[in-house]
């Protein structure tokens, strides 16, 4: 079984971003970029996958400028066995990011396509979606366990609620959330070879794709800040500021 | 305008998030239909039916729509929504779970996340962990949209609109639901509660979480946790702030034992007013605490819970 992992460039996590002079953006310039924190964990599922004899290939996927191929040899560094990019400088957002991944879906027809549940920039939480009503193939979102067993997936998932099992008929797609697995970190004889493993580029027009969407951003601001207020000295200072001062107990 | 709101459940009951849907389809205006979908909810439509603002509830009552799996669910949206301009769900697990499906299957863009309504088109968003507000329009015929409950109080309950049967039936082979493991508590909700108390990496073992739960019964608050907490097995996964967990924004929100990292703060930092307890004077939290406490919570807790 082939398994096709979609990995996205995003800002490193631990970088606070800043909203440009203008309101148009986000500022992005000199910004550390990495591979979204949720990818990172659905390409560890699908090396594991390989490893326990599951998966038989690996195959990683990005959309996004030319940089994003970074990305890419990450995820070939930590076992992946060839990638794609589809490179364009467009936002392309996640309905035409489906579109894309279905084609590659056709093209290459996986047993399994594990995505991230969101990219930590826009916190969406769609492409999986989007992808598998798109392709028309079943859902695990939010997977924190995926056991393989022959015809099928089972898919834990962390609900509101709590956890929640599924079955789903493969091909499947599945979306991670963080307990799922803790990535492993690229060895440095790895990141070598990786730069040797196959890493074909295409653009959205090879695949009659249209990156374009009808959702404009009109303006990016800062949340209201708060402020820090007070230490206060002891238990018998704070029940007495939240009684009197903030009014809340 | 017609707006259809897909009815938010748990454990097959009205969830509260679902008012705070309506509150957001009314400001953007126009009828306003329920579609409550599930196997055994007639009790859960009827409780629909009370909310103010409802025009009418739809009901498809179903065992192929129990436990609202996804494929089930998208589809028979995809039925429905030509009847309507704009279809709403809140940002739970199932909304984000079934919603896209339909953005998909119609040709438009999911607007994920909705804190404001600007007009029927425009909208805003938090993106990065919301450390910036996006203001974003929707020029698609169909606007698939889901909302934080926390940018809209909740309507009341003065209603009584019609509750009408769907029978659209869709079929589903390709997935099955096995088993849930729900936690039980008799605590309020998370995402509902007037006061929460969270604790973090610094509560040192799952057992320790017990210190939070009289100070909880007395201030009728839910309890929490930070990532950290749960990913060392402390507590469940439902019981997490932040994020990439609940998103809260209540009266009084207690952090203890939590460092204060970006990713926690976006699920919480909307709330009224907020204490921290960390023996670190230095921790971040403390940047957002109205009332901080520096010290050990292994000794503030238990006079906090005696002293209230
Ligand atoms: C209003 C608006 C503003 C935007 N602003 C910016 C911006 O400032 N900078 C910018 O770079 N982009 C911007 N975009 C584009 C956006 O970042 C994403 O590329 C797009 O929305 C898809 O990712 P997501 O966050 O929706 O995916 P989610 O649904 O949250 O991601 C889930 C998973 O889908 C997969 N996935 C998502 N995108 C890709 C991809 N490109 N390639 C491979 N797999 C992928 C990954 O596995 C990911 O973990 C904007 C989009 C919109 C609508
Ligand atoms: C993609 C991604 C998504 C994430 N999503 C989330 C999310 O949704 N929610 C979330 O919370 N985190 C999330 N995180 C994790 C986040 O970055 C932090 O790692 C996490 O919030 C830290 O939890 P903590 O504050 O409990 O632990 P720590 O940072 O370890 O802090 C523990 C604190 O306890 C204090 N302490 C220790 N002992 C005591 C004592 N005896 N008395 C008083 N204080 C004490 C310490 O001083 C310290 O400040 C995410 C991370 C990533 C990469």
């Amino acid at each position: 079984m082939k398994v096709l992992v979609a990995v996205k460039r995003v800002i490193d996590y631990n970088v606070k971003i800043r909203v440009k002079a203008d309101h148009s953006d986000v500022d992005l310039t000199n910004v550390k970029m990495a591979m979204n924190p949720f990818c990172e964990i659905a390409v560890e599922e699908a090396v594991r996958l390989k490893e326990k004899g599951v998966a038989t290939e690996v195959v990683a996927v990005t959309v996004g400028p030319k940089a994003a191929q970074e990305q890419l040899r990450t995820a070939l560094a930590l076992g992946a066995d060839r990638a794609i990019h589809i490179e364009t400088d467009e936002r392309a957002e996640s309905l035409a990011v489906a579109k894309l991944l279905a084609k590659v879906v056709e093209e290459e027809q996986p047993g399994l396509v594990v995505l991230g549940k969101q990219a930590i920039d826009t916190d969406n939480n769609q492409t999986g979606q989007m992808l598998a009503a798109l392709t028309g193939l079943p859902q695990g979102t939010f997977a924190s366990e995926v056991a393989v067993d022959g015809e099928k997936v089972h898919v834990t998932r962390e609900i509101d609620g709590g956890l929640q099992t599924i079955a789903l008929t493969l091909p499947a797609i599945v979306t991670t959330d963080l307990r799922l697995n803790e990535p492993r970190y690229a060895k440095l004889p790895d990141i070598m070879k990786a730069k040797k493993k196959p890493l074909d580029v295409k653009t959205p027009a090879d695949y009659g794709v249209e990156v374009a969407s009808k959702v404009s951003l009109l303006k990016v601001e800062s949340p209201a800040e708060r402020k820090g207020g007070v230490k206060v000295a002891s238990v018998d200072e704070l029940i007495d500021k939240l009684k009197n001062e903030a009014k809340v107990l | 305008m017609s707006i259809l709101v897909l009815a938010d459940l748990h454990e097959g009951q009205l969830a509260g998030a679902t008012a705070h849907v309506i509150a957001a389809a009314q400001q953007i205006g126009g009828d306003i239909d329920v579609l409550v979908a599930g196997e055994g909810v007639q009790a859960a439509a009827e409780a629909a039916a009370k909310l103010d603002g409802v025009s009418k509830v739809r009901v498809a009552d179903n065992a192929v729509y129990a436990h609202q799996l996804a494929e089930p669910m998208g589809a028979l949206l995809v039925e429905l929504a030509g009847d309507y301009t704009h279809v709403l769900a809140s940002a739970s697990t199932t909304g984000k779970n079934v919603l896209p499906r339909l953005a998909a299957l119609k040709d438009v863009s999911q607007l994920s996340d909705v804190i404001a309504v600007d007009s029927a088109d425009t909208f805003k968003r938090p993106i990065y962990a919301g450390n910036a507000i996006a203001t974003v329009k929707s020029d698609d015929v169909l606007k698939v949209i889901t909302v934080r409950s926390t940018g809209f109080d909740a309507v009341g309950e003065g209603n009584s609109a019609p509750v009408e049967a769907v029978d659209v039936v869709v079929e589903n082979s390709q997935s099955s639901f096995v088993k849930e493991e729900l936690a039980a508590s008799d605590r309020p909700e998370l995402g509902g509660a007037k006061v929460v108390i969270s604790g973090g990496r610094g509560m040192g073992n799952g057992e320790n979480f017990k210190l939070l739960d009289g100070i909880a019964d007395k201030l009728g608050a839910a309890i929490g946790a930070s990532r950290a907490a749960v990913d060392a097995g402390f507590v469940p996964n439902d019981m997490q702030v932040g994020q990439t967990g609940k998103i809260v924004a209540p009266d009084l929100y207690i952090a203890v034992g939590i460092s204060g990292a970006i990713q926690h703060l976006a699920g919480m930092k909307d709330s009224k007013v907020i204490v921290a307890i960390n023996k670190d004077d230095e921790a971040p939290i403390f940047q957002v605490a109205d009332y901080g406490l520096v010290g050990d919570l292994f000794e503030i807790l238990p006079e906090l819970e005696s002293k209230l």
